[in-house]
């Protein structure tokens, strides 16, 4: 009865948890890495889209995919440029036009700057960009459907405070650029001009100075408002806290480490296992501490089931899918070949648009 | 509900306590205000009671602090959080999460309230505090007023039995100070709540006032009715100037109350009309024609005229947001017009070099530590004289002339509000532009440094500066402005001299044009003229 009233009805328009929503779109994201196959990232792309399109709200980091999708094309051409500026290690025989390459020192022997540029480096430098910025365009998505401050505030009671530095540090951004601006056209006023590095630089002092002081005065905020006020715990039970999140960390470590070199794939995985343990332990017993509740948390319901879920499908079947047709999922460029599209894979990212009916839609202000 | 017993409060660094001897008990439900110029501790007490200073701040503190029964020495700020309550200035500094629900909730999640009490007391909040529309919406899009009563509702959600506030009220336009202080009366009123608040606009907050403190920086606090305390307070509102002059007693602290006792006033000024200055006239410094500009998604200014000549003071009012700040940012080529033309001095301001428009038009902004970035008052001045190509020891001369015995070591961010403001006028004035921009002069201010500014405005319009200012203060308009200009939504609605067009609004009148309506006086100083004629 009392949970059932704590938290938010899972009926009628609501924010879906924050949770759901980055699994789903990490989930596309796993399926971007799995592929170079340009039709199925744009179609990856596309999915994100279509569903931020559909349910994202009205707050101002809904507006985020947009800067995330910039942010996305600018990484693809970058990569691009470097492609044709400093050559590409990929073999090729189709070449597009030759720009006059600087004789470097044989010290600098394998780096080549100008140079031929050919089809085969070009495609595969887009082909790479391309999985990038549909990783991108994935985690942009998780941003506008649902800030990242949302997410934190459904971590364990133990990660808390730490949830809550990160949360000042993400408003610390924009507030910083904000008070450039404002400072720059300062400078204007004195009579100094507000274009060019030096502009920037010189106001840097003044922006530190007021970053510092606005800290400050929210920590005083923070502080009358409660922020930090623990219940007593007994020594003992401190100390298992510590020493089980430290060892599960140390497990975790070491599994990793286990993972990524040669040999350790016997041992890693239960290590890994029993790391985690250890850390998710010393969390929960950490959590007693805490003297925190949590206002009308948002329900973990079907809409969220089905949303995660079709994260996962995509992202399983797309990996499943890979190691079967290796050819489809990364067409090769040497030589240059038109990608194809398998049906099996256009309908396992299909998958993805699963949320854009089974979330919520999310309330909307009345305006 | 609150005592002080002999309490002296001295910080690390400064020579004399900021506070000394204090005796004073504030009984529960009642709305203590502390009046004083700047620098006479009144941060400091407010933060003695909330537990700040000296937990937060440093310092030393001697005597004894009781809030509730629980000594403020022994108890940490967060272990009082669940009694006092605070509200600052700026609400932006105090908010911790980003949407308006969440925000009134922290401070309970805090205490490790149910969850159930939680929701309840979030729905009584957001109806007490009319916040009920505002509930999903992102803090960063509410406008002043409002986020001024969500940072209030954020700390009455724990249910404090005592609120301070610390001018809660200065950063708002007339209206949403309004909405704020309504909703103060109504929690003092409705729930028995104390509250101690700071603030330097009396004329906005005397009359709620059950206990007036008046401190003085040097003499020992005095402790009050409101009516006995401004009797002799030197800082008062104009309502109660007024009763001074006319000899009423008990002293009005209302406008309502001035009005019952003013027919007497207002028959002996029949006839009478005060000095009106005369309108400037001579070659526009500045022209403002069908200005459009927008700013991101917003249009700030929609066709705005707009004609400065030397010699004029012009005031800019309306709400926060209507598009005041944009207008003095045009006239200094800050932001680009979408259409319409602004010219200063013959030169388009956005398409003039900085170094050759300081020269026509300079801005005080809002802060004015946007535009200060020196190590020291001297630095300061010679970077000024720098950037104008003035004589060396023009600007030094300046801050000496508009306000006398500022250190020449100090930083500029350590100087009081009024000092500051000084320091930022004359590093503007060192290139001697023929007009002068000021946003938002008196928030912070005191009554002495706003005295100081008008003469100061004064005499600059005397020597043929035209001025314009931005400002929510309709007293200081009154005093000084001889044409008014209200904005709203980026329109021009009033456009006139300004006996005229603040008599005819309610919201902008002044208290003594409120009190001898529909007399044509804004001023104690006018009537005072008139009768001693």
């Amino acid at each position: 009865m009392r949970t059932a009233r704590s938290t938010r009805p899972p009926t009628g328009p609501r924010q879906l948890h924050p949770g759901a929503w980055w699994l789903w779109a990490l989930g596309l994201g796993a399926a971007a890495t799995r592929s170079t196959n340009p039709a199925i990232l744009l179609l990856l792309a596309a999915v994100a889209g279509y569903v931020v399109a559909a349910r994202r709200g009205d707050a101002p980091w809904s507006r985020s995919y947009g800067a995330f999708l910039r942010l996305g094309l600018l990484v693809l051409g970058i990569r691009l440029v470097f492609a044709v500026l400093l050559g590409s290690p990929i073999p090729g025989t189709h070449v597009l036009f030759t720009l006059p390459e600087v004789p470097l020192p044989t010290w600098a022997q394998g780096v080549r700057i100008g140079g031929r540029v050919t089809v085969e480096g070009l495609l595969a430098a887009l082909y790479d960009g391309l999985r990038l910025a549909t990783l991108l365009v994935c985690v942009g998505a998780a941003n506008a459907l649902a800030s990242p401050a949302r997410l934190l505030r459904a971590l364990p009671g133990a990660l808390y405070e730490t949830g809550v530095a990160v949360v000042v540090a993400m408003t610390f951004a924009p507030n910083l650029v904000a008070d450039v601006r404002r400072l720059r056209a300062a400078r204007r006023l004195r009579g100094r001009t507000d274009k060019g590095v030096a502009a920037v630089l010189s106001v840097g002092l003044p922006v530190l100075e007021g970053a510092l002081e606005r800290s400050i005065a929210l920590a005083a905020a923070m502080d009358t408002r409660g922020f930090g006020r623990t219940a007593d715990v007994p020594r003992r039970l401190a100390r298992a806290t510590a020493a089980l999140t430290l060892a599960g960390l140390l497990g975790i470590c070491l599994a990793a480490y286990g993972l990524l070199t040669a040999g350790g794939a016997g041992w890693a995985p239960p290590v890994l296992l029993l790391g985690l343990a250890a850390a998710f332990a010393g969390l929960l017993l950490g959590s007693r501490r805490s003297v925190r509740t949590r206002y009308r948390p948002d329900p973990w319901a079907l809409p969220e089931w089905l949303t995660a879920g079709s994260g996962a499908a995509v992202a399983g079947l797309v990996g499943y899918l890979s190691t079967q047709d290796p050819a489809a999922f990364a067409p090769t460029v040497v030589p240059p070949t038109v990608p194809v599209l398998p049906l099996a894979a256009v309908l396992a990212v299909l998958l993805g648009l699963v949320p854009a009916f089974a979330a919520p839609t999310p309330p909307r202000r009345a305006s | 509900m609150i005592t002080f017993e002999q309490v002296s409060i001295r910080y690390a660094d400064a020579a004399a306590p900021a506070v000394e001897g204090v005796d004073l008990t504030v009984p529960e439900g009642e709305l203590c205000l502390l009046v004083g110029p700047s620098g006479s501790g009144k941060s400091t007490l407010l933060g003695a009671v909330s537990g700040l200073v000296p937990h937060f701040t440093g310092g030393t503190l001697h005597g004894r602090v009781t809030v509730g029964g629980r000594d403020t020495r022994e108890h940490r700020p967060r272990e009082l959080a669940d009694l006092v309550g605070t509200v600052g200035q700026d609400p932006l500094a105090h908010f911790v999460t980003d949407t308006v629900e969440d925000e009134l909730a922290y401070g309970m999640e805090s205490l490790g309230l149910p969850a159930d009490v939680m929701r309840r007391r979030v729905e009584e909040t957001l109806d007490l505090l009319g916040l009920a529309d505002l509930r999903d919406r992102a803090l960063t899009s509410l406008s002043g007023g409002q986020q001024q009563r969500v940072a209030i509702g954020s700390v009455l959600t724990v249910h404090p039995r005592v609120l301070v506030l610390d001018e809660p009220t200065s950063a708002l336009d007339p209206g949403a100070a309004e909405e704020v202080l309504a909703v103060l009366q109504r929690l003092v009123h409705d729930l028995g709540t104390t509250v101690l608040m700071a603030e330097h606009r009396l004329e906005r907050v005397v009359q709620y006032a059950d206990q007036v403190l008046l401190l003085t920086p040097g003499a020992a606090p005095v402790l009050g009715e409101p009516a006995e305390v401004m009797a002799h307070s030197p800082v008062h509102p104009p309502v109660v100037g007024l009763g001074r002059l006319a000899g009423w007693r008990p002293l009005p602290l209302s406008v309502r109350d001035a009005r019952r006792k003013a027919a007497g006033l207002r028959e002996r000024l029949d006839g009478r009309r005060p000095g009106a200055a005369p309108a400037p006239t001579g070659a526009p410094i500045a022209t403002v024609a069908r200005l459009a500009v927008r700013r991101g998604p917003v249009q700030a200014l929609r066709g705005v005229d707009l004609v400065l000549r030397p010699g004029g003071i012009t005031a800019l009012m309306g709400r926060n947001g209507a598009g005041k700040s944009t207008l003095l940012g045009s006239l200094v080529g800050l932001h680009t017009p979408a259409s319409g033309a602004v010219t200063v001095g013959g030169r388009t301001p956005h398409r003039t070099r900085p170094a050759e428009l300081i020269r026509e038009v300079g801005l005080v902004p809002q802060d004015p530590r946007d535009l200060l970035y020196g190590e020291s008052v001297t630095a300061e001045c010679a970077a000024a004289d720098t950037d104008a190509g003035a004589a060396p020891g023009t600007c030094r001369a300046l801050v000496e002339r508009l306000l006398p015995g500022i250190a020449d070591t100090a930083h500029p961010r350590d100087l009081s509000e009024g000092q500051r403001l000084t320091l930022a006028l004359a590093v503007v004035l060192t290139a001697r532009p023929p007009l002068l921009l000021l946003d938002e002069p008196t928030r912070g201010l005191d009554y002495a440094a706003k005295a100081r500014l008008v003469e100061i405005l004064r005499d600059l319009a005397a020597e043929g500066h035209a001025v314009l200012l931005a400002t929510h203060d309709v007293e200081l308009a009154a005093e000084l402005a001889h044409r008014t200009v209200i904005l709203a939504e980026g329109e021009i609605v009033a456009d006139g001299p300004t006996a005229e067009v603040v008599v005819s609004s309610p919201a902008f009148a002044p208290q003594v044009a409120k009190v001898l309506a529909p007399g044509p006086w804004l001023t104690v100083h006018q009537v005072a003229e008139a009768l001693s004629a």
